[in-house]
């Protein structure tokens, strides 16, 4: 057991700190720190500066761009990036369809897209979610049917997250109807730009529109766009969900929401007890919830996603959703100034408060809902 | 950074689970041995010293073993996983750990030696009546008259107060601060009254009326050695409590999958595995801090490990709760007879949160110095 970091692990670390804090656009990291949306052009120009220094896809394998560090290094620069402001590469890219066209991807598609997945070039969408297949994923209903060398593809799939920049989307979809249903799910790569491929906005309760439905009538598909075996999407849609999970705790970010709120409320909350114990209590928390991401990375070696990983996902989003939920407090009344523009008297990071809370109730809901982790850790860890 | 064992402390977890699961493993024989005086197994003390156990923490040239926190805690972990009711925490700890810090090389080497081979029990006299997890003492006094010191006062609860051939005393000195002093067992003009914890141990109300004391080491104001050994007691009482949620879950769990009501066994109802569920994100998340203050202990930075033992008795303290309560609901009646270990395992969960500060004493000192950082960061 020992606690130090190596001094080759210090000077990584100060590496990363250098990097993050002078290489990535200043105006890109001050919109991240006021809570302001960015748009499509500030996060592809930010995961290009990383990629073209080597630190977009750390994690994927070293000829597709990794850097084969351990996973300390990972976390640490993790750690550094989002301390430092530095939107994340965007994760439908780099933590989901990226390792997945790696791990079980053709060699055409590789050579086809694990560069410009890496590059952002191409802005990939995440279509898994159904209507009536949420936490039951395996119940979806979109299908495809064999046509000469295409599928064609019908159907609609929802809460597609920034789906209106997608180029492309991957996509699960029944190729086979007859067997038990986890069976007969394949994966699909499709151009969004294809005939009869539609995507409808969805508003939030935050007022934004994060969230797409994407709809699907005679989408031709060519065959070469299948990933991995027919019917075999159901093990690669596992692999992706266990690499998400881990991906989902959102450690150093709330660690850094926290330390933001404590620095604009300072006053406020050193002369409440009540609000300093709320935030001694919950600095206390995100300190363990850290020691057992440090603890689960370092036992996930070799791809498989340590069981742990649903505590991760559990208690990360309740400590992200609750420090959310103290910035409104802390805002109070100027909470409710969410439509108010910049000729408002009151500072941003308060008007955006309330939509950043109401937003991040989907936190509990999206990568397995925290349900579902009870579920796992139930019956995989606890043998119940 | 490295959260694992190396062959040598995994060797000793083994032989340390092997000595105590022998002999408590069986809650009926731990039932047996708490109900009579002195609570705890003599001969079981004497095969942990056999081992090496009691003389763990102290300094080969005292006559012990030289360990670090990491070994302290393996040891504690594992009581806690069976509730021993052996005063390792008490005696050698915290009153030994005083006297690894502030006594005299002739004194250490006497008293320590002593401990390790299991031939004398110390016992740590510092709580008084009516003031609580201070490093402090006030209502005990300590009065020179050519040379020799006396003491004036009451000491309660004083955890192994009756048996303990030694006692080591917190006392205010003459010109202030807290001293330390030894005080034998069998020393005139002391009164000890002993009863019965709800944990299975002993304590004693001490009073000392005008009764002859010796110095431990220096005479000299000890406050800060008396907070350090505290916190390296905080840390180590925390390693127990780790032990003992794992097995109050392990038993839960277990019954769980055995009960059955309802022609079912219990698992098959999800109101009742969520909340098993929700009790091992708390201990995972407790055993993560655990570790963790372990290793800053190691560091030797008394600041830091004043934080580290705050920080996790405050999550430890929350999550004892948890998993203790929800053990016994979960189990139903059962839960609180003392025939079944799992509500003698919440009792001394709830006997070692409160021996040195509950979550929200802890929560309280760190509320106090919330404004003196941006976040909290683990790793140096």
């Amino acid at each position: 057991m020992q606690l130090e970091l190596s001094e080759e692990d210090r000077a990584f670390r100060e590496e990363m700190r250098d990097f993050f804090t002078t290489k990535v656009p200043e105006e890109i990291r001050d919109a991240v720190k006021e809570g302001r949306e960015l748009s499509k052009d500030q996060i592809v120009a930010s995961q290009q500066a990383l990629n073209a220094a080597g630190l977009a896809v750390p994690h994927w394998p070293e000829q597709y761009g990794g850097r084969g560090w351990s996973d300390l290094r990972r976390h640490l620069w993790n750690e550094e990036m989002q301390r430092a402001f530095v939107p994340a590469p965007l994760a439908f890219n780099t933590s989901m369809i990226g390792p997945v066209l790696a791990q079980f991807g053709s060699e055409e598609l590789k050579e086809r897209f694990m560069a410009p997945t890496a590059n952002l070039d191409v802005w990939w969408s995440q279509g898994f979610s159904e209507p009536d297949a949420g936490s039951d994923l395996a119940s979806l209903r979109t299908t495809a049917v064999r046509d000469g060398d295409d599928w064609v593809v019908n159907g609609q799939k929802t809460w597609t997250t920034l789906g209106q920049y997608g180029d492309w989307i991957f996509t699960l979809v029944r190729t086979n109807p007859d067997v038990k249903k986890q069976a007969g799910i394949s994966m699909l790569l499709i151009d969004m730009t294809s005939p009869g491929l539609e995507v409808r906005p969805i508003e939030l309760i935050d007022g934004g529109h994060e969230v797409n439905e994407v709809w699907f009538s005679d989408v031709r598909v060519p065959g070469a766009n299948l990933v991995g075996e027919v019917d075999g999407g159901w093990t690669i849609a596992k692999f992706l969900l266990g690499n998400e999970r881990v991906g989902v705790a959102p450690v150093a970010a709330t660690k850094r929401n926290l330390a933001l709120a404590k620095e604009r409320y300072a006053d406020r909350i050193t002369a409440d007890p009540l609000l300093a114990a709320r935030v001694a209590e919950l600095e206390n928390e995100l300190l363990a919830l850290e020691l057992t991401a440090l603890r689960v990375v370092a036992h996930s070696e070799g791809g498989e996603p340590h069981p742990a990983s649903s505590v991760l996902k559990l208690k990360g989003t309740e400590l992200q959703q609750a420090v959310s939920e103290l910035a409104v407090d802390l805002a109070g009344p100027a909470s409710l100034a969410s439509g108010a523009d910049e000729g408002s008297a009151l500072p941003g990071f308060a008007r955006r408060a309330t939509p950043t809370y109401l937003n991040l109730r989907k936190a509990s809901i999206y990568g397995g809902s925290n349900e579902v982790q009870r579920q796992i850790i139930s019956k995989t860890i606890l043998g119940l | 950074m490295d959260f694992t064992y190396d062959d040598e402390q995994v060797a000793l977890r083994d032989a340390v689970r092997g000595l105590v699961g022998k002999t408590y493993s069986d809650h009926e024989h731990r039932r047996q041995t708490v109900n009579e005086d002195p609570g705890f197994d003599e001969k079981q003390w004497a095969r942990m010293a056999e081992m090496g156990i009691l003389g763990l923490p102290f300094a080969e040239s005292d006559g012990g073993v030289g360990a670090g926190p990491v070994e302290i805690g393996i040891v504690a972990q594992e009581l806690g996983r069976v509730i021993a009711p052996e005063p390792f925490l008490a005696c050698v700890v915290l009153a030994g750990g005083l006297v690894s810090a502030a006594g005299s090389a002739e004194q250490r080497e006497e008293i320590l030696g002593a401990v390790a081979e299991g031939e004398r029990v110390l016992a740590l006299a510092h709580d008084e009546p009516g003031r609580g997890w201070v490093p402090t003492a006030s209502a005990v006094t300590a009065t020179e008259q050519g040379g020799a010191w006396t003491l004036e006062g009451v000491k309660e609860p004083v955890v192994q107060g009756a048996r303990a051939d030694t006692l080591v005393v917190t006392a205010a000195l003459p010109d202030g601060g807290t001293g330390l002093f030894l005080v034998d067992g069998d020393a005139a003009d002391l009164q000890r009254s002993s009863y019965r914890t709800y944990d299975g141990g002993r304590a004693a109300k001490v009073t000392f009326s005008g009764t002859s004391a010796t110095p431990l080491g220096e005479v000299a104001d000890r406050e800060s050695t008396v907070a350090t050994i505290l916190d390296v007691g905080r840390i180590t009482a925390a390693n127990e409590a780790l032990g003992s949620m794992e097995t109050a879950l392990r038993l839960t769990t277990d019954y769980l999958k055995s009960r059955k009501q309802f022609g079912v066994t219990l698992n098959t109802f999800q109101a009742l595995t969520f909340r098993a569920a929700d009790m091992y994100v708390s201990l995972e998340l407790a055993s993560s801090m655990v570790q963790w203050a372990t290793m800053v202990l190691m560091s030797g930075d008394a600041q830091a490990a004043s934080d580290a033992a705050r920080r996790t008795s405050l999550q430890v303290s929350r999550a004892a709760r948890h998993v203790g309560q929800e053990a016994i609901q979960l189990h139903g009646g059962i839960g609180v007879t003392a025939e079944y270990a799992v509500g003698n395992h919440v009792a001394r969960l709830t006997a070692l949160d409160h021996l040195l500060g509950d979550g929200t004493h802890h929560l309280g000192e760190l509320v106090g110095r919330i404004g003196d950082h941006e976040g909290v960061d683990p790793l140096h």
